[in-house]
């Protein structure tokens, strides 16, 4: 039962690790917390969908497809919407509010576009590979592989390419970086670039570990991936990752019946937030972020 | 269209403009003054409706003693998550206050014996019961009816919401025009200059937390009133948004302009409906409803881009950053 809770509690806190990430790089370089993330992911997913259900792509290239769209929307919207933003000066409470007002376009659209009936990839839900005492469903085996790939090169991305130490670099001083001589619009551009594949990446898992899924489940997701970013300090990338992977572990494991009864599964995103509460009170800037001394 | 003709479906609609401007007079208080970012403000009148409701319907308390409980109950709600949630940046304060109101949402949802779960306030008691409450409410309006002659429920309803709106419109512009209302500002302004004259900042945070959540409270019981049952789907984030736009619809920092942007807003939310001309009239219901939020979504980008002082608001006094 406890390694069963824990395999779960790593497929779900490795889909928040990522979308955690991708919420955490763009907040670090733009100072925006991206409210329309969560519309990003579903929208990942349900273009992968259209090119796996409806087009009948396999799963792999739709998924591949799906986190392009996805990163060509975020890099569409930084054009049209963030860039004037940015010329305008807006601060954080605009950027937020702006981002409100693209979460609601987006998930509209979607509900326009496919309807609130739920959707599902053609994927064997019933296949289950047994581990020792761990049941794993095929979606699940796919997620926790897919995203340890991908948590991979996220820290390479990070610590061992220019672009990596470009984007650490303005996140944490943007004026230095730029006397630097960092590009910062260009730098910009890549951050959206991957927070949007990323995005589109879990969305798409999150849609496979679901099973099901409709134009308003990225919302759901994005409390506790908002829940994991705080936790790990806003703007540390390397926080939102052990954020999501902790919160993820923990909802799980929360249910466990042998720590006093376990809780009703139904309260895991409570449980997520009451960790979050617990561990700002130790630490108000979060496990990784550091006190702001401006 | 004929509803577009129907003085009944425009009280309705004045009715909800009043309820808002309770619901965004509280988010005008703490973040137009006091420069609190509240994203959780459904939540505290999810609090006011629900404490009220179950008070009435299971306790049999009477509606004149649990209605302001529920108030309380809002106000303490607001109090219990500013003491841990205002040692926190501004920006993790609001993801912890939107946090907080989906966890009310969870809770209403899950606990059935308390709230009636996802079937709403009528699964409280037996049907007729719930959806009347006690019956107080209706009383008193229909005593009011008869008091001014009103024509109608409807009409009565948006009497007395605004009848009350207005009173409440009054005591925060009287509050804000206080010493008490300076120091709110100055602490917008600038939080550690306000210290360093010794206020305590925190101490007025909090008491501008719990105001805001008491006429969020307040609104939560009109809302109750006037839907006879609701359920958690009706707390859903969504509001807190649309009570957020109104404050900046109407302006930062200005009482009246808190009215002002509930009545443009209701009028253009419910206006929308009849937006009834080639594409839109090829669309079904359900996805005209989509396209309303769509053009709720867009406005908000676009006061944040064209106009962050709102319609009545004054670029000396604030502009949302």
């Amino acid at each position: 039962m406890f390694w069963q809770l824990a395999a779960n509690g790593l497929v779900t806190g490795s889909v928040i690790a990522i979308a955690a990430v991708g919420v955490s790089l763009v907040y670090g370089i733009l100072r925006l917390v991206n409210f329309a993330y969560g519309d990003f992911m579903a929208f990942g997913a349900l273009a992968a969908y259209a090119f796996n259900g409806p087009l009948g792509l396999g799963m792999v290239p739709a998924t591949l497809l799906g986190m392009v769209a996805t990163a060509a929307l975020s890099l569409g919207l930084d054009v049209v919407l963030w860039r004037p933003l940015r010329a305008r000066r807006a601060g954080f409470m605009s950027l937020f509010l702006a981002s409100i007002g693209l979460a609601l376009v987006l998930r509209q659209v979607l509900l326009l576009a496919y309807g609130p009936q739920p959707q599902s990839y053609k994927v064997d839900q019933y296949k289950v590979y047994v581990l020792g005492s761990v049941r794993l469903s095929e979606p699940q085996l796919i997620t926790i592989i897919v995203a340890t790939g991908a948590i991979a090169a996220i820290g390479v991305l990070l610590a061992r390419t220019t672009l990596g130490r470009t984007m650490r670099a303005l996140s944490d001083d943007r004026a230095l970086a730029a006397i630097a001589g960092i590009h910062v619009g260009r730098v910009i551009r890549y951050t959206w670039l991957v927070s949007g594949l990323l995005a589109g990446l879990a969305g798409v898992l999150a849609g496979l570990v679901q099973s099901s899924f409709d134009p308003n489940f990225g919302f759901q997701l994005l409390l506790p991936v908002f829940a994991a970013v705080v936790l790990g300090g806003i703007g540390s990338a390397y926080g939102a990752l052990a954020g999501g992977l902790v919160l993820g572990l923990a909802m799980e494991l929360s249910t466990w019946p042998s720590l006093f009864g376990g809780v009703d599964p139904v309260y895991k995103p409570v449980v997520a937030f009451a960790i979050l509460a617990g561990a700002l009170m130790v630490r108000p800037q979060g496990l990784f972020g550091r006190a702001r001394v401006v | 269209m004929n509803a577009l003709a129907s003085g009944g479906f425009w009280a309705f609609v004045g009715v909800v403009a009043g309820i808002y401007t309770i619901l965004s007079l509280g988010l005008q208080l703490q973040f137009g003054f006091a420069g609190l970012l509240n994203f959780g403000q459904v939540a505290f009148m999810a609090i006011g409706a629900y404490t009220m409701a179950i008070l009435v319907v299971k306790e049999g308390w009477s509606t004149w003693l649990a209605a302001p409980l529920g108030v309380v109950a809002a106000g303490a709600a607001g109090l219990l998550l500013g003491l841990p949630a205002l040692r926190l940046r501004s920006d993790y304060f609001a993801i912890v206050t939107i946090a907080f109101s989906e966890i009310v949402r969870y809770v209403a949802t899950n606990e059935n014996a308390l709230t009636g779960g996802s079937q709403g306030t009528i699964a409280l008691g037996k049907v007729g019961v719930a959806a009347q409450y006690n019956g107080q409410w209706e009383r008193f309006q229909a005593r009011v009816q008869g008091w001014f002659g009103l024509s109608s429920k409807d009409v009565t309803m948006l009497v007395i919401v605004w009848a009350a709106a207005i009173v409440l419109l009054a005591l925060v512009w009287l509050a804000v025009r206080t010493p008490w209302g300076r120091v709110l500002r100055a602490i917008r302004e600038d939080e550690d200059a306000a210290a360093s004259l010794g206020k305590n900042v925190l101490a007025y945070k909090l008491q501008v937390l719990a105001l805001g959540s008491a006429l969020a409270g307040i609104a939560g019981c009109f809302y109750a009133w006037q839907f006879s049952y609701f359920s958690p789907d009706d707390f859903q984030p969504l509001l807190t948004f649309f009570a957020w736009m109104i404050v900046i619809l109407g302006g930062l920092g200005r009482v009246w302009a808190v009215p002002v942007g509930a009545v443009v807003f209701g009028f253009l939310f419910a206006g929308t409906r009849f937006l009834d001309f080639p594409p839109l009239s090829y669309l079904g219901g359900a996805d005209r409803a989509y396209v309303r939020l769509i053009v709720i979504g867009l406005a908000i980008i676009g006061l944040v881009l064209w106009r962050p002082q709102g319609i009545l608001g004054r670029r000396e006094e604030m502009v949302l950053e």
